[in-house]
């Protein structure tokens, strides 16, 4: 785990920078398709994925920008496969909802509401095979908790006792639906107990409470105790996708939220409670903002993959 | 030589390929101690352990994901989805996760997992345990569809699907399980991809799969003594169909007929018949005729199968039509 809270505010900002202005690129009409936005939710993948080695693996799912960064994909790259381009991380086949790096332990995001979640516990069966200690973690939001492959990864997961990390990033808007539509009981993370694990609920705009329940899970998992469910409380600013009107929620409930943003929150604890001087973290937004900056002139720039690569790799040699 | 069903040589494919390699590992509802639904996965458990050989819940999406999790982390699963029919269960995995990860992701995976499944075309189990879907997998890029008729085939092709580095949907039929037949000691494995000629002939191409193949066969014995001989061609794997053979027999015989268990519209039938139709048009003498079940779910009771689908019966007929 990363000691230098420095280091993990660098984190928060590469992923806040990344979608900030991922989000104008789509404004100024230079994206190609649709854009999950990750911006609010920062401190959930950098808590989570602090304990994590590249041995350990992560399946991500349609919002996955966060989980690869903060596990340290290549930002370039990683941004090229966004834009679908030649240079991306999967030859810009995969494109904003599916980037993988097997090398990192990264297994792709899903363009499948839930559908990441059988393939983490399946990950998990290989790392409890591998017995080295092993984790895998499937990122999946609150609406992915009402889809049955969650009760069924659950079940199965509890059963064989799979080091398994299941995180819900509770955002509360399941694509447009409020969440308090579609359940009667707000909390997830009980539905661990009827399975037979631990479940708990944590602040995800905490990023230093993220990372404490984060290594008690990981914790668990690696010493063969089986599967946790961690839900994070934490809040999507944007719609389900960028040009989304949000007609479904009122600015003012946006705007609380953004007052609890967790970028800012870990600024002011380095200002308030560590003593860096301002002028510092000032350099370090700049540094990171020309970084995506440069990662997108890149990926705007780069050759598109040429047609006729579609028909490449549907089976494999 | 050992006369074997073809039940034994599906247990024997996975056992030879369990022992050639640690990463091969098997998971499906009552495989382990019980030794499976059908008997198929008899004594592995005893013998590879409960490591690699595991019983799941029932819950055929999770089947199905922990074998492309797995199968993405250095595993060569085997995973058993008792019929056919539930595979709208685990279609998910199957048609956008097993079969899409390796395109993908450009390669960065491999997906070296089996499904083996079974359908029960004609045993009475009623309208949740009487499909046959190979026609649904095989319209999926990406999942390659195998079908054997004899046990020595079944062999040969599920060692090669467990060695495949594709997501292989492996479809016994039920009543095949229990037919004998020789099957050589040696190892020996059976290309997927590659239609076999189960009988010669010069007078009518017949394309038959699965439990189709035997009642081809019986009709041509009939045929035979009629003066007619056809030629019957078992695809074996129905995706990638290996048209190739079918349309080089087309041309010798001028006439093709296709009998398959799969529905008469939007059928493997179909798709045979329109292939050969494109490729061969002008080398055929009468247009291509399917013989299909027709457009309609299955209730309960053998004697719907039976009137529903094909047999030998029905495939003489169709041949001296062919034949007029």
């Amino acid at each position: 785990m990363t000691q230098d809270p420095l280091e993990i505010y660098r984190r928060l900002l590469l992923i806040r920078e990344c979608e900030a202005q991922l989000n104008d690129a789509f404004a100024k009409n230079r994206f190609p398709g649709y854009l999950h936005s990750y911006l609010g939710q920062e401190a959930c993948a950098v808590g989570v994925c602090d304990g994590l080695t590249d041995s350990d693996v992560i399946v991500s799912n349609h919002r996955g920008r966060g989980h690869y960064l903060a596990k340290g994909m290549a930002v370039k790259p990683m941004m090229a496969e966004m834009f679908g381009k030649a240079s991306g991380v999967c030859g810009g086949r995969g494109g904003e909802m599916h980037a993988a790096d097997p090398s990192i332990g990264v297994l792709g995001g899903n363009g499948i509401v839930g559908g990441g979640l059988p393939i983490a516990a399946g990950a998990a069966l290989s790392a409890q095979m591998d017995g080295r200690g092993a984790v895998a973690v499937a990122f999946f939001g609150e609406g992915a908790s009402n889809n049955g492959s969650f009760g069924e990864t659950m079940n199965v997961a509890a059963a064989w006792k799979l080091p398994l990390f299941l995180v819900c990033e509770n955002n509360l808007y399941a694509e447009m639906t409020p969440f308090d539509q579609t359940v009667a009981q707000p909390d997830i993370a009980l539905r661990a107990a009827g399975y037979g694990m631990p479940g708990e609920v944590v602040d995800g705009n905490d990023v230093f409470a993220v990372r404490e329940a984060a290594a008690r899970a990981i914790a668990r998992a690696r010493s063969g105790e089986g599967p946790t469910l961690l839900e994070l409380k934490t809040y999507r600013w944007g719609g389900h996708f960028e040009g989304d009107p949000r007609k479904y929620r009122t600015r003012e409930e946006e705007d609380e939220w953004k007052a609890r943003c967790p970028v800012a929150r870990v600024r002011k604890i380095l200002i308030d409670e560590r003593g860096i001087e301002a002028a510092q973290l000032t350099a370090l937004e700049t540094q990171v903002a020309s970084e995506i900056a440069e990662a997108i002139v890149f990926a705007i720039d780069s050759p598109l993959p040429e047609p006729e690569t579609a028909l490449s790799k549907v089976y494999a040699a | 030589m050992a006369n074997k069903t073809f039940c034994w040589a599906i247990i024997d494919a996975m056992r030879e390929e369990m022992e050639r390699d640690d990463s091969v590992i098997l998971i499906g509802e009552d495989v382990a101690a019980a030794g499976g639904s059908f008997g198929a996965t008899r004594g592995l458990f005893d013998k590879f352990g409960p490591a690699r050989v595991r019983d799941t819940p029932i819950s055929e999406e999770i089947i199905v994901g922990l074998g492309v999790g797995a199968a993405m982390t250095g595993r060569r699963p085997i995973v058993e989805i008792m019929f056919i029919d539930f595979l709208g269960l685990c279609l998910d995995q199957i048609a956008n996760q097993a079969a899409k990860t390796h395109y993908i992701y450009d390669g960065l995976f491999k997906m070296p997992l089996v499904i083996r499944t079974s359908t029960a075309v004609e045993m009475g189990i009623g309208p949740h345990h009487s499909q046959s879907w190979e026609a649904i997998v095989s319209h999926i890029p990406g999942l390659k569809v195998v079908m054997p008729s004899t046990p020595r085939d079944a062999k040969g092709l599920l060692k090669a699907a467990i060695r495949d580095n594709n997501p292989v949907v492996f479809i016994e039929h039920i009543a095949l399980h229990r037919v004998k037949e020789e099957i050589e000691d040696d190892e020996f494995l059976i290309p997927l991809g590659k239609a076999d000629v189960k009988r010669e002939g010069r007078d009518v191409t017949v394309v038959a799969t699965g439990l189709m193949v035997a009642r081809a066969l019986a009709a041509a014995e009939v045929l035979s003594k009629e003066g007619v001989e056809i030629e019957v061609i078992d695809p074996r794997t129905i995706s990638p169909l290996d048209i190739d053979t079918i349309v080089e027999s087309v041309r010798k015989t001028n006439r093709a007929l296709v009998v398959t268990s799969s529905l008469k519209q939007f059928g493997l039938g179909s798709e045979v018949s329109a292939e050969i139709t494109e490729r061969a048009f002008f080398d055929l003498d009468q247009p291509v005729k399917r013989l299909s079940p027709p457009f309609t779910p299955v209730p309960f009771g053998r004697q719907f199968d039976e009137y529903l689908n094909p047999n030998a019966d029905s495939i003489v007929s169709a041949v001296r039509e062919l034949m007029a």
